[in-house]
């Protein structure tokens, strides 16, 4: 396992979509490769911001809306 | 007939994350809220057919997305059809220094991202086409997986690997782009490092 390999399947590995033997390949490039690893953990890194920087606070009119509609007791 | 507060009990809580999804995909708060609205009465009719023990945050997402494409899609006379630049992996932490021997410190990478206003990374994923854009609200923001993602959009799972994928690097260029307009990322063509 190179480098490339390695970054050829970066967002499968994260997704924990690869099979347990890719997957431990790669786990072993990045314990022996620094940069490779920090640039795993930065996708990682990435992710969590557009998490957090995408969230939205649902307004409260809409939930009642909906609560009403659904034929609910206001949800608070 | 479904059950008012077996329904209310399981799936309001997903309402603010659906309501996340749907303003990136209407980009607009009126429709956005349209949107989960007709999502909610759609599953509530629908939630007898819903199988006990299955995904039910898939289900409204799943009904979230046609209830998209059907009706607000609609409205646009011309979808994308866009094909995107081929971008290579780790776009961004290349650019932002990381990779180099003599590169930033390991955080500094990180930084830039934090230093990033919210409206820019929301502006940077609504900018996506409109396929790739799903994809990776799904898998990014809702951490769904590759197979969920193929039936939630009834598309087969290699393509949503290559939404996924394609529409991951396009954003990591807009939010470099960004970046750069801040000036906390080097130009094009600059050598980085310090």
């Amino acid at each position: 396992m190179d480098c490339e390999q390695a970054i050829h399947r970066v967002y499968e590995y994260l997704d924990g979509e690869l099979t347990m033997w890719r997957r431990r390949a790669i786990t072993r490039h990045l314990d022996e490769c620094p940069p490779c690893a920090d640039g795993f953990v930065f996708e990682v890194e990435l992710r969590r911001v557009i998490v957090s920087k995408c969230h939205e606070e649902v307004p409260p009119e809409l939930k009642a809306k909906i609560a009403k509609a659904l034929g609910l007791d206001s949800v608070s | 007939m479904a059950d008012p507060a077996t329904f209310a009990d399981q799936a309001m809580p997903f309402m603010s994350a659906l309501y996340a999804a749907a303003l990136r995909m209407t980009r607009n708060p009126s429709d956005a809220e349209d949107l989960v609205q007709e999502t909610y009465l759609r599953a509530y009719r629908g939630f007898e057919g819903f199988r006990e023990g299955t995904n039910l945050k898939a289900w409204l997402y799943k009904i979230l997305t046609n209830t998209f494409i059907n009706q607000y899609r609609a409205k646009k006379r011309r979808p994308d059809q866009v094909d995107l630049d081929d971008v290579e992996e780790f776009y961004l932490f290349r650019r932002l220094g990381g990779l180099e021997a003599a590169g930033a410190t390991r955080t500094a990478e990180s930084e830039v991202l934090d230093a990033l206003p919210d409206d820019e990374v929301k502006q940077a994923l609504e900018a996506l086409p409109e396929q790739f854009r799903m994809a990776v609200i799904l898998a990014d923001i809702e951490g769904f997986s590759y197979k969920e993602i193929a039936e939630i959009l009834d598309v087969p799972i290699g393509t949503v690997m290559s939404r996924i994928h394609r529409g991951r690097k396009q954003l990591q260029k807009r939010l470099f782009d960004f970046a750069q307009e801040r000036n906390l990322a080097p130009r094009v063509g600059s050598t980085t490092g310090s």
